[in-house]
């Protein structure tokens, strides 16, 4: 289990109760906990959406995608069941907050769950766990008898008349079923490669139901902009970008860990302040702004505002949070080739460019690196991953071609160093050794 | 959905909102490159091939998924385009072998032909292939993985085309592989249809591969010769030793009724027609034992013992069986033959479904059958007895496209829980012998239900069952075996009691419908004529006058030693009836056929003769479709039937102008006498032949000629011969055109119980199905699919 951490500039709110015990349900009533429900059926579904798109919560999983938009577009007729999925398959690499809250906060996903049932009107909600997380399902599993044990989930719940139901699932460790329609197939039973869209799972998702599919720490924020209201939650953040957000920050930082922080707070602040700078008196090299599917940044574009519009503006995205710092020791070479290695292992083989265009990156990369590299491969390497992009049948090709896209246009030189056989200049320190969330 | 216009490469283009744009492009001769999509079956996205621009939207789209609306402009050549699709095909061929000299499928590979239109020569990869040895999954099936570009295709033929849903995929990313349902074997229909559904070698057929290249057979399309659903079916034939060799069936063109399906026999069982066993000359019974003899020997010893016994105990002496695989043309041949040369009716065959009952009911309903691509189409379809999964395939295969792609509505009545429930809207699981209950049912008697039901099937089924049917606009019905005689009769009166029903009998062999129609009965002339009449005029001659003997009454007076002599053509009835052999010795036994059968084995002259794929004709299938059967190649030393029969008469004495109208002046003896003044009664073959602008033949062994008078007289056969020569099928109605004659014997009608895996003698020497069962026999028991 994660130590946790802290600092001063941190506004905890979702992280709020980390720490307290809540995972207990009578200390999570003591905290608060159950009541954003009652007010929501108060609230009604209209009401309940109002102040989500009021909050302007976006979502967490990556995307960024309005939560309150997202409730909206379901159909409030359905002749098939309606469904709410909360994703937590956390699995992109730099990324490790939804653990957290699954591990210390549970009843706030739980409660998460049942405000987006009662907003699109379903019945029934899913919770799905990373297959790896299998501690967590335990204290889910626990979590959610213990609010059927107190009458909150089942019939009739808070004597609003409502019929609710939670169940939790768990994966058998596949990155790719965290993709919203990979992971409704894996959910059905199936093996999990990703659905053609449209149709979108608000329209027809699970068992063809419209489904709304949010991620662990969207849903987890969700009692919070109700309890709260939607305006104090918006405040917190920058315009559009509401809130606050878990930020994962690893690699060469002198205090690494999970920190809750306002959205648009600035990258430079983040990495010297918040996470104690890169420790061993090294320089900044790159980071890695959300998860490591986004195009990687050098030590000269830090000055960023982390909010959704602002990474986007500088060509990059907010994604997943998890913001990994990379030193001048780093070889930028080896560490496109750990990511590709991640997405070649990852891809679900479904399409042509991902499967097959992984698999070059990752053999072409592993001998780049070893020195057996020529310099018509550093435009091949461009070349395949800009073929990939945009082009796979789900975004796990992009993910894992703007990496690399970034890191040669970005860091060619480096390329270049290890060209002719020769060795790699930055020796052995390489950045698998040194980050740990990447060298499983 | 309402018509929208698009704008492809420029050309405008009009189609239903609505259609998926790899198709509306189609239209107007755009061919968007595609590997995973396939007409029919569910949509992937998977290669990526068929990326296109459209205006407006950032990315390029995948024309197969992407559905039309009003003003969409796309382009599907620009450079963007063209990089994406190279790129893709340098992705694909990354991993793949490219043995294509080695490969079953050069000459015919979709990824051959795409990479030499849209390029990707250069390898851009130094590092080593991924590979995985070959496999081998059934007797037909081989798998080579590193050929395949995942493209999901058999996956899905299997799954949704088949309903056996033995194929998926396992692993992920690149070590994704397509896998057998057992492991690492298969245990399925055999049919085939994964092999040739791949776009490249990676499935290949256990029967053709390495045998030969495609561009070094000639392609022959013909029509199956084993069922009676009239499959067309290409053969791939080389030249070999023996004359010719046929080495693949397949029906990549699409073409004929079956359009892309054929099961195990039409795509492999061609294979008995070079078993060993054939026999390629003639054999006659010297001293006890058959002897070969020549042709000349063969066909005296036959027309010398034909003509004494006819002269000394007359044509009454004389039995003739007729074929279910033989051409309209050979069996219009053999019954007029009986009749004016051997002066018998004492003519039969092995039935397997009762036509002339159906004929007699349906007299002058036009409109009242269905043909087999109807099933494809119509709304709703009522079956009832028999199991088309085993006994008709492809009818089988129409009814569940039509119920998946169509949503057609299927209903099920039958004493098993057949495997097309699975497709049923409703399933009536009846009691044992309930077939003639569940007629009274339909037709109204309520009390009928108490014989009816079966344990675990509610009384409710039924009423829905019949409820739901009366309601229906446009049905088909299908029946089998099970219902013969007055259940016919039942049955047609309640089919004419619903707003629109039309009628499939189901018989079981490739040309059962032809011999039916063609009448080979003893109490039917063709066109389900009672009365010989007509046919007395037409042949200008006198015909026996007492309906003949039945198959089964033939058996019996051999035994009494009132029938002195028997030809078999094509049939096996030792084998097929529960009959002591021993009583077909007595008269002088003539046997034409491929193989020493039960029956040839007793017989005192047989005569070998070609097979379906060594003569040209035409067969009629089960629901009334007729297509051209196409010789594919010679076999040495055998004999179509057709000129057998007319070497028989033509030593018998006989004019065989008068059997076969060939000849250019005067196709009939007559010629000249009458014409003029009773112009009705002058030569009316000629003056047919005339109207209709086509030439006499030139020879009495041309089926063609007696084409010709089938379709003169035949009621129900005055068909187009543009259509039917430019290979698609045409529509007969000798049951609701003809005479309507019914047939005593209804009880001689017997299913020939074939399976998938099974075709009577065929069946019996075809390596393919036998290698298939025997590996069955391996297999653990309970493992098929259902
Ligand atoms: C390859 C891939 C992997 C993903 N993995 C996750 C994940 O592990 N957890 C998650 O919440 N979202 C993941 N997503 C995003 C989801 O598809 C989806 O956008 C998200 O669950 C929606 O929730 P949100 O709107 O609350 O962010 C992934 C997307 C892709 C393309
Ligand atoms: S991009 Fe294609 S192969 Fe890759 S994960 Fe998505 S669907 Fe699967
Ligand atoms: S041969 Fe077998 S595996 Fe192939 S499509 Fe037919 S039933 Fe399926
Ligand atoms: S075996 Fe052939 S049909 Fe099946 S996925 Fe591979 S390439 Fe496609
Ligand atoms: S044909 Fe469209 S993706 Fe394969």
């Amino acid at each position: 289990m994660a130590e946790l951490v802290s600092h001063p500039d941190e506004k905890k709110v979702v992280s709020a109760r980390f720490g307290k015990g809540a995972a207990n349900i009578d200390r999570y009533l003591e905290l608060d906990g159950y009541k954003a429900v009652q007010k929501a059926i108060a609230l009604g579904p209209d009401g309940i959406v109002n102040e989500m798109k009021t909050s302007s919560l976006r979502g967490r999983g990556g995307a960024g995608f309005p939560t309150g938009m997202k409730w909206s577009f379901v159909p409030k007729e359905s002749a098939k069941p309606k469904y709410v999925l909360c994703n937590g398959d956390e699995s992109e690499p730099g990324t490790c907050k939804d653990r957290l809250i699954l591990e210390h906060d549970p009843h706030a996903v739980i409660e998460g769950v049942m405000i987006a049932a009662l907003s699109i009107g379903a019945k029934t909600g899913f919770i799905y766990i990373r297959g790896e997380y299998r501690y967590l399902v335990n204290i889910m599993r626990k979590a959610i008898a213990d609010a059927y044990a107190k009458g909150f989930l089942g019939k009739n719940i808070f004597g609003s008349g409502v019929d609710l139901d939670v169940h939790w699932h768990t994966g058998a460790g596949a990155y790719e079923v965290g993709e919203e329609s990979a992971l409704m197939e894996s959910l059905e039973g199936k093996r999990g490669i990703p659905r053609i869209r449209p149709p979108f799972p608000a329209v027809v998702g699970l068992w063809g139901g419209p489904t709304v599919i949010n991620n662990v720490e969207t849903l987890a924020s969700v009692p919070h902009v109700i309890f709260g209201g939607g305006q104090w939650y918006a405040d917190l953040g920058t315009p559009k970008n509401g809130g606050t957000r878990l930020f994962c920050l690893s690699g060469h930082v002198s205090k690494p860990g999970v920190y809750e922080l306002p959205l648009g707070y600035p990258l430079r602040k983040m990495i010297y302040e918040v996470a104690g700078g890169i420790p061993n008196g090294q320089k900044l090299k790159a980071v890695v702004p959300g998860g490591s599917s986004t195009p990687m940044l050098k030590a000269d574009e830090i000055d960023l505002p982390m909010d959704f519009d602002s990474c986007a503006k500088a060509g990059t995205f907010l994604g997943s949070g998890g913001v990994v710092v990379l030193d001048d020791t780093t070889c930028m070479v080896k560490f496109a080739q750990r990511v590709i290695k991640f997405y070649q292992h990852e891809s679900c083989g479904w399409c042509i460019p991902c499967r097959e265009g992984t698999d070059w990156l990752k053999k072409t990369l592993t001998r780049f690196h070893a020195g057996g590299g020529l310099k018509k491969d550093i435009d091949n390497i461009q070349y395949l991953a800009e073929n990939m992009l945009g082009r796979t049948f789900c975004p796990l090709g992009d993910a894992a071609a703007m990496p690399i896209i970034s890191i040669v246009k970005k860091w060619r030189n480096e390329f270049e160093d290890h060209l002719e056989g020769r060795p790699c200049p930055y020796g052995e320190k390489t950045a698998e050794q040194l980050l740990p969330v990447l060298s499983r | 959905m309402p018509d929208v216009t698009i704008t492809v490469d420029g050309k405008k283009l009009t189609a239903p909102g609505g259609t998926l744009l790899i198709e509306a492009c189609k239209r107007v001769g755009i061919e968007v490159p595609a590997f995973c999509y396939y007409p029919g079956l569910s949509l992937q996205a998977a290669c990526r091939m068929c990326l296109v621009e459209i205006e407006k939207m950032p990315k390029l789209q995948t024309a197969c998924t992407v559905p039309i609306t009003d003003g969409m402009v796309v382009t599907t050549e620009s450079e963007k385009v063209k990089q994406a699709r190279k790129s893709m095909l340098e992705l694909v061929l990354g991993n793949h072998p490219l043995d294509c000299p080695v490969c079953d499928a050069g000459g015919e590979c979709e990824l051959q032909d795409m990479t030499f239109k849209y390029g990707a020569a250069d390898s851009r990869y130094m590092e080593g292939k991924l590979h995985k040895d070959e496999q081998q999954w059934s007797p037909v099936v081989f798998f080579d993985r590193p050929r395949c570009i995942l493209c999901y295709r058999c996956v899905r033929v299997c799954g949704e085309g088949m309903d056996v849903w033995a194929l998926g995929v396992q692993g992920r990313g690149v070590s994704s592989v397509i896998a057998p349902n057992q492991e690492d074997h298969l245990e399925c229909e055999e049919c085939g249809m994964c092999i040739d559904i791949c776009p490249v070698g990676a499935l290949t057929s256990g029967a053709y591969r390495y045998k030969t290249r495609p561009w070094e057979m000639k392609h022959v399309g013909t029509i199956c010769t084993h069922c009676g659903d009239g499959c067309k079916t290409t053969l791939g034939v080389r030249r070999h030793d023996t004359g010719m060799q046929i080495v693949r069936g397949d029906n990549r063109d699409k073409s004929g009724i079956n359009g892309d399906f054929l099961c195990i026999k039409g795509r492999y069982a061609f294979d008995f027609t070079d078993h060993r066993a054939r026999i390629t000359q003639p054999l006659v019974r010297k001293d006890g034992h058959l002897r070969p003899a020549s042709w000349e020997e063969a066909l005296e010893v036959v027309a010398h013992e034909f003509r004494d016994v006819r002269e000394s105990k007359g044509g009454a002496a004389i039995g003739v069986i007729g074929s279910t695989r033989t051409t309209n043309e050979e069996n219009y041949l053999l019954q007029k033959f009986a009749r004016l040369v051997l002066q018998t009716n004492n003519i039969d065959h092995h039935r397997t479904a009762d036509f002339p009952a159906l004929a007699a009911a349906l007299k002058g309903k036009d409109g009242a059958t269905a043909g087999m691509r109807d099933v494809f189409s119509a709304p709703a379809m009522l079956l009832i007895g028999n199991d088309p999964t085993d006994q008709h395939p492809l009818l089988a295969w129409q009814i569940r496209s039509n119920v998946r792609l169509h949503k057609a509505r299927l209903y099920l009545a039958n004493t098993q829980p057949i495997k097309l429930r699975r497709q049923a809207a409703v399933f009536a699981h009846i009691a044992d012998g309930g077939y003639a209950a569940l007629l009274k049912f339909l037709a109204g008697d309520d009390s009928a239900t108490a014989t009816l039901l079966r344990d675990g099937t509610p009384r409710e089924t039924l009423i829905a069952l019949r409820d739901k049917i009366k309601a229906e606009p446009d049905l088909i019905i299908m029946f089998g075996a099970e219902i013969k005689g007055a259940d016919v009769q039942a049955l047609a009166a309640f089919a004419a009691s619903l707003p629109k029903a039309r009628l499939i009998a189901l018989a079981d062999y490739a040309n059962s419908r032809g011999a039916s129609d063609m009448g080979l009965y003893p109490d039917l002339l063709p066109g389900y004529t009672a009365s010989a009449d007509h046919f007395a005029r037409e042949w200008d001659a006198q015909l026996p006058a007492q309906p003949g003997m039945s198959l089964a009454q033939m058996t019996k007076a051999a035994a009494d030693g009132r029938l002195k002599a028997m030809y078999v053509v094509g049939s096996n009835p030792v084998a097929r009836f529960d009959f002591d052999p021993f009583v077909l010795t007595k008269p002088f036994l003539v046997v034409q056929d491929m193989f020493l059968t039960n029956t040839a084995a007793i017989a005192d002259v047989v005569l070998p003769v070609a097979c379906a794929y060594e003569k040209s004709g035409t067969f009629t299938n089960s629901a009334g479709d007729l297509q051209q059967v196409q010789k594919a190649g010679d076999l040495a030393g055998v004999k179509p039937d057709f000129e057998i029969i007319v070497r028989i008469a033509e030593r018998m004495g006989f004019d065989v102008r008068k059997l076969v109208p060939f000849g250019r002046e005067g196709v009939r003896a007559d010629m000249g006498q009458s014409r003029g003044a009773q112009s009705g009664e002058a030569d009316r073959h000629y003056v047919w032949l005339k109207a209709q602008n086509l030439e006499p033949k030139m020879s009495p062994l041309d089926p063609q000629a007696l084409f010709d008078e089938i379709q003169r007289v035949v009621p129900g056969y005055q068909i187009s011969r543009a259509a039917l020569f430019s290979g698609t099928e045409v529509r007969t109605h000798a049951l609701t055109a003809g005479n309507g004659g019914t047939s005593a014997g209804t009880d001689l009608i017997r299913s020939s119980n074939d399976t998938l895996f099974t075709s009577g003698t065929l069946g019996r020497y075809s390596h393919a199905l036998n290698s298939v069962m025997e590996n069955r026999r391996r297999a653990p028991a309970g493992a098929a699919a259902d």
